[in-house]
């Protein structure tokens, strides 16, 4: 069903502090508070202020999610890889036609979706990309036109969400609500599982290799499920024909994600040929894919979060000069490392290699038994002093990537930078090494 | 050292219990027989494939509940290989592989069942998750201190004839009491230590590997693998353990009140 979208005004869109569709008093208290601590944290420079926003005006209203939601053509994207760019690709897409909420940052639990949507009163439309575990509970609260599974792989299992676990909440929760279009990855295994119990699905060739969470001992299956979209090098099928599409994202995946996001948008009514020009003007999210000068190196920058991101991400270092591989370790990245050893590391290409980040020695132990020849240095801002001009790709998961872009920032706004306070490493070797064991 | 015919290592149910990148320690095995020389094999054992009885050393990894059962059924009905298992080939296994190899294992709906009967050992779920790092004394000797990340709900008692691999001094480990961690017997190696086990200790990688080639090896230099021994062995690792106050004991047993600072998720 296609629904197209309505010319008519959003009720009460006029005030730009509080839309007059909000009237409960507990939800006008929520949104003018939060506001407040989202300024408050920007003018105090202690954040962005979008999950503070968002939590204090749920510690106000706790239903503040499903009041601030209501009324809107709401999409969630949800899954292990590819949320933050595929929300931003959808955003893009719908943006042609209408004003978009969008938690554009990634801060995707229901405190950062909150804050997408107070910042954004008027917009009639919300994008909004979900953390698998919280998916439930926010399609409960935004009744969304549309749901967009991209895939479902093993992730932070410290965490204590086994991926079969995960995909029988998501599940039940679609169960909950059958009005939902499932906007679904054909080639993710646990997807299709979680698609086939949906009573409306659009189904999407998106493409996946990763298969280590498949239900390869369970009882064989029906054959898949047939795609209405397919994702290819240079375009994408749809049911209306094929659409020409020239990402500026790299990566056979990020295809994947754009066939994804061409099938939401036509699903709310966005024609692909137009939702395949904004896409296409889409180029750096988040700081991801972003390419950063720095003396004579082009830094380029590459978020990999779990062993299927990883995997994803190591065709696309053939393309660089020098590789600079960033892991920690901390709480929002899993605290156990022991996924680096279900990375194909062997198929790493052969070019000057440092691992780096807090758990650089582990990093570096799984590089010396793939046998690729590295240095070690865990700051990775003096890894890239180490490494030679040219086209540096850095792969770096959360929390790494996110300190080496603020500290890459600061560096080129001629701050001086230091590391950030170490949380867990101690005794750090003081130069960096080289190992040469992986050559025998 | 010298053989004629390479070292053959045979990694059960990858596809089933490959959950915790336990695949790794095969890695690491192969890796350290190959740089002193010594000629490997590594064997990929699926659920779909008839297990090879003539391996040298068997390696079972960690995974999901259904994942689990669904291994000890397989192991069930191949005999031959619980029989190499039990009575001939060294065998390193990891969590659900430890728990599959016992006389039973029990889920939170109190169902039992059966293990491949291999170890006097039964499990049952315990009253919460113990995830985080660990540390034990390691029973075989050279070996030393063991690290690993331990995240499982088992709570698993050992047999009367039966010693623990380590003894827990960060972390949970077996849970039962007596703050051990696995089993140790003349063929089977158990933990419920991930990391990869082998890739952060690489002397009981060696201790394994000096019993199928009946002599002790030459050591290997790695440079990080000292430094990941250092953080994670010295007070840098306190921070990530699982800090469990007393012994994790069995879901509906009178206990004193368990305390989990950061715990999140079943």
């Amino acid at each position: 069903m296609r629904s197209d979208f309505s010319t008519d005004p959003v009720p009460g869109a006029a005030s730009p502090w509080c839309p007059e569709r909000v009237r409960n008093p507990r939800t006008v208290m929520a949104v003018l508070l939060g506001r407040l601590a989202g300024w408050a944290s920007r003018r105090l420079r202690i954040g962005e202020g979008a999950v503070i926003s968002g939590r204090v005006a749920l510690a106000v209203d706790p239903r503040a999610l499903s009041r601030l939601a209501a009324g809107r053509r709401v999409v969630l994207v949800s899954g292990t890889n590819g949320k933050t760019t595929t929300a931003h690709l959808i955003a893009a897409a719908l943006r042609t036609r209408a004003e978009v909420a969008h938690n554009d940052t990634g801060a995707n639990m229901p405190d950062g979706v909150v804050a997408a949507l107070l910042a954004q009163p008027s917009a009639r439309c919300a994008v909004l990309e979900v953390d698998e575990l919280h998916l439930g509970r926010v399609a409960e609260a935004v009744r969304p036109a549309v749901v967009v599974l991209l895939n479902l792989t093993r992730d932070q299992l410290d965490r204590g969400s086994e991926v079969r676990a995960v995909a029988a909440r998501i599940s039940a929760a679609l169960a909950r609500r059958p009005e939902v279009l499932v906007v679904a990855n054909a080639d993710d295994p646990m997807v299709v599982g979680v698609g086939r119990g949906a009573a409306r699905v659009v189904w999407v060739a998106a493409g996946s290799h990763w298969r280590a969470d498949a239900d390869s001992w369970a009882p064989a299956g029906c054959p898949g499920p047939v795609p209405t979209w397919t994702a290819r090098a240079d375009a994408v099928d749809g049911p209306g024909g094929t659409s020409a599409l020239r990402l500026s994202l790299p990566g056979a995946f990020n295809m994947g994600n754009a066939a994804l996001a061409l099938a939401a948008a036509d699903a709310l009514g966005v024609p692909p040929d137009q939702a395949a020009d904004a896409l296409a003007g889409v180029t750096s999210i988040a700081g991801r894919y972003a390419v950063v000068r720095r003396g004579r190196q082009a830094v380029h920058l590459l978020l990999a979060k779990n062993p299927a991101g990883w995997t994803e991400l190591l065709p696309l270092l053939a393309d660089a000069t020098a590789l600079l591989l960033v892991v920690n370790a901390r709480p929002a990245d899993g605290r156990d490392t022991s996924w680096l050893w279900d990375v194909p590391f062997e198929q790493l290409p052969d070019r000057p290699t440092v691992a780096s980040g807090e758990r650089a020695a582990d990093l570096g132990l799984r590089l010396g038994y793939a046998g690729r020849r590295h240095r070690t240095e865990p700051d990775p801002v003096r890894a890239l002093d180490l490494l030679p001009d040219g086209e540096v790709y850095v792969a770096a998961n959360y929390t790494a990537f996110t300190s080496l872009t603020r500290r890459l920032t600061r560096e080129a706004a001629g701050e001086v930078v230091g590391a950030d306070p170490p949380t867990a490493p101690t005794g750090r070797p003081a130069c960096p090494s080289r190992t040469g064991e992986g050559e025998a | 050292v010298t053989r004629d015919s390479a070292v053959r290592l045979a990694v059960l149910l990858p596809d089933v219990l490959g959950t915790y990148s336990d695949g790794g320690n095969a890695t690491v095995l192969a890796q350290r027989l190959r740089w002193r020389g010594i000629p490997v094999e590594v064997r990929r054992v699926t659920s779909a494939d008839v297990p090879p009885v003539e391996c040298d050393l068997y390696l079972i990894g960690g995974g999901e509940d259904g994942a689990q059962a669904f291994a000890a059924d397989w192991l069930r009905r191949h005999p031959g290989l619980c029989g190499t298992l039990r009575e001939r080939a060294p065998t390193l296994a990891v969590c659900a592989g430890l728990q599959v190899l016992g006389r039973w294992v029990q889920d939170s709906a109190g169902h039992r069942h059966l293990g491949a009967d291999i170890l006097d050992l039964t499990t049952v779920p315990g009253s919460r998750r113990a995830v985080g790092e660990v540390v034990s004394r390691c029973a075989i000797p050279g070996v030393g201190s063991l690290t690993g990340f331990e995240n499982h709900r088992g709570v698993t008692t050992l047999g009367a004839g039966l010693r623990p691999l380590g003894r827990v001094v960060r972390g949970v480990g077996n849970g039962a009491g007596g703050h051990g961690d696995g089993v140790l017997t003349p063929t089977v190696v158990g933990t419920y230590l991930h990391g990869p086990v082998l890739a952060r200790n690489p002397a009981l990688a060696d201790a394994l590997l000096s019993q199928v080639t009946g002599a002790p090896l030459s050591p290997l230099e790695l440079h990080e693998q000292e430094m990941v021994r250092r953080l994670r062995l010295g007070r840098g690792a306190v921070r990530g353990a699982a800090r469990v106050v007393g012994d994790l004991v069995p879901a509906g047993v009178p206990r004193r009140r368990l305390r989990r600072p950061g715990d999140r998720g079943g």
